[in-house]
């Protein structure tokens, strides 16, 4: 049945408690807005907004991409199980390059130097050196794993009666 | 193998897509998103660890805000125009003396904690994005908006917080203003979608408790025809369901990927924490800005917030000679030399450095005149000693001026310290005399002191 006069501005609508509720957000996040915005409006809006916009258009569809590539690649090979090998890696040393990109990428290297009165020298080895051992621990794994599995295969037709022909 | 016998499988689930000259549907298509990973439970369970983690970022950034008692003087006051938002501001106490550094460790701490979590989320929902229609009721269309100022919001304050203590201000203004009016935008919008949200995420969890995550096949079950769609989610009839009605084959299960999310957390945190601990602990945090190595050895070599030569102070303003600390109060101004201050009563106290960017040192020894030793030079009884106004020697910086309350200043811990560790102080902790109080902002702790005003804080 369609739904007639009334019912149907209340679809329109939708639930009052929730335009209540979202009334009191925006009521809040003006109040604040216009403080955020106060000093360089544009620049702020352009932030906030430009970081929704480049993470969901960007950041994300390019590592979705990356992963898909992974699969693909471990896929075409033969051996889809390896992808986790790649993946889980590879996604820990991205994060800690894009939480630390700053530091590793050197371009605060002279004000942290010149506050803290700490070398910026170390961290782009760092992350280098983490990003080895990651690769590598997950190279190691997938070798023994690969070994204990072939051995348990090896048993198991070892084990099998013989068969009847 | 490879391609060919997947083409069927394909066509079956392709609801009528073989029919699209198109070859992929649009993302505004449920079909387009294809990880069997998405649905109710792996967002509800992000959305739970975020609640909870986002509601102990937002009160340690609230309690951080009123420890820069910001209502005392304008000078502590990055931002004047608060008006109610600063309802909540109270006297910040003395005790404990690691309230601050506790505070700020968790504040900054967790947030990069918490980075892969609210990561994974928005991945998790990113097909709500392109959803259509774009909105199915005025009701609906506002909150569409609200999530604009939640995800704007939530990136906007996280990105200025990595950004900020990595000293990389490329944000466009003041720090303080940016990060505590965001967080007010950003927490209008958490609370209305937790409202809205939160119920549906608690029923997710409760109804599919461990049937969903163990129901998805382990890694590497390649060979395993993709799990059927989870029972249907609990949402209105007209909400579209994040359940991909054309899964790809997993690669992982539910459980697996939050284990990588979790994995994550793990690994920021373990190479992050570090940074509030001297010694060992402080290598620990290898990529942290004040992790790994101290800026020197000896007494003096723990980590410093702005070295004096950054702050352009020379040897020649701060020498025996030159240097002369003010104390001003109602019984007029007195002139005291470093040499002058050590004649005075000295006292020791064990305080940390807390900085507001999330690091700290164990506690250091200081050793020093008391300030309500020097309000009573000044005509103050030591037990009424009133707030008071310090100055350094520092010429540029947000914080040259700063204002301690009377609580501060009538706690016997606060020093005008003069030796720290057994050594005099050096130019970088704030030669000749700098201020440690306990359980204060580290940049309230002034270095290079010259003038102090008791009473009177403009």
């Amino acid at each position: 049945m369609r739904p007639t006069g009334p019912a149907r501005l209340r679809a329109a609508v939708g639930s009052p408690f929730q335009l209540l509720l979202l009334a009191c957000t925006f009521a809040l996040a003006g109040y604040a807005g216009v403080r955020l915005l106060a000093e360089d409006w544009f620049g702020v809006a352009l932030w906030f907004v430009g970081a929704a916009v480049l993470h969901d258009l960007v950041l994300l569809p390019l590592y979705a991409v990356l992963d898909r590539t992974v699969v693909r690649a471990a896929g075409a090979v033969g051996r889809q199980e390896l992808t986790l090998y790649v993946r889980v890696p590879a996604a820990f040393s991205g994060l800690l390059l894009l939480v630390w990109f700053p530091l590793i990428s050197g371009r605060v290297a002279d004000r942290y130097r010149s506050f803290t009165g700490l070398s910026p020298d170390g961290f782009l080895a760092r992350w280098l050196l983490i990003t080895a051992l990651l690769f590598g621990g997950s190279a190691l794994l997938m070798v023994l794993r690969l070994r204990l599995q072939r051995r348990r295969l090896r048993r198991a037709t070892k084990d099998r009666p013989p068969a009847v022909h | 193998m490879g391609r060919e016998p997947a083409r069927p499988v394909r066509r079956a689930y392709g609801l009528g897509m073989a029919r699209s000259p198109r070859r992929w549907p649009p993302p505004s298509s449920p079909a387009f998103w294809r990880s069997p990973l998405r649905g109710p439970w792996f967002t509800s369970v992000l959305g739970v660890v975020l609640l909870a983690g986002i509601t102990v970022l937002f009160v340690t950034g609230l309690l951080s805000y009123a420890a820069y008692n910001p209502d005392l003087s304008p000078v502590n006051d990055k931002t004047p125009d608060k008006g109610i938002l600063g309802f909540y501001l109270f006297s910040w106490p003395t005790d404990p003396y690691w309230l601050y550094r506790l505070n700020q460790g968790v504040h900054v701490t967790l947030g990069i904690t918490l980075v892969p979590v609210l990561l994974a989320k928005l991945w998790s929902v990113v097909p709500r994005l392109f959803q259509m229609p774009p909105a199915r009721s005025l009701a609906h269309a506002l909150e569409r908006l609200s999530l604009l100022l939640l995800v704007g919001g939530a990136l906007f304050e996280f990105v200025t917080g990595v950004l900020n203590i990595q000293l990389d201000y490329v944000f466009p203004g003041s720090f303080y203003p940016l990060h505590f009016y965001g967080a007010w935008v950003f927490f209008a919008a958490f609370v209305a979608h937790v409202v809205l949200r939160a119920p549906t995420a608690v029923r997710n969890l409760r109804r599919l408790r461990g049937s969903e995550g163990a129901s998805a096949p382990p890694p590497g079950a390649t060979g395993s025809p993709p799990s059927p769609p989870p029972v249907s989610p609990p949402v209105s009839a007209a909400e579209p369901s994040l359940v991909s009605p054309n899964p790809a084959e997993p690669t992982v299960s539910r459980r697996g990927a939050l284990g990588l999310v979790g994995g994550g957390s793990l690994l920021l945190f373990a190479t992050t924490v570090g940074q509030n601990f001297d010694g060992p602990l402080r290598a620990t945090a290898l990529l942290a800005p004040h992790g790994g190595a101290e800026p020197g050895s000896g007494p003096a070599g723990f980590q410093i917030n702005k070295t004096a030569a950054s702050r352009g102070i020379s040897a020649a303003e701060t020498s025996e000679e030159a240097w002369r600390l003010a104390v001003t109060g109602p019984g007029g101004t007195v002139r005291l030399s470093r040499a002058d201050l050590l004649r005075l009563p000295l006292n020791s106290s064990a305080l940390p450095i807390a900085c507001v960017e999330g690091w700290s040192t164990s506690d250091q020894w200081w050793r020093g005149v008391r300030l309500r030793d020097l309000a009573a030079l000044v005509g103050y009884e030591a037990d009424a000693a009133p707030d008071v106004l310090v100055e350094s020697l520092q010429r540029r910086g947000a914080f040259r001026r700063a204002a301690l309350r009377a609580n501060q200043v009538r706690d016997p811990r606060s020093l005008l310290a003069l030796d720290v560790n057994g050594e005099p102080l050096t130019p970088d902790h704030g030669y000749p005399a700098r201020v440690i109080a306990p359980a204060v902002p580290g940049v309230l702790n002034t270095k290079w002191v010259a003038r102090m005003t008791f009473g009177e804080l403009r």
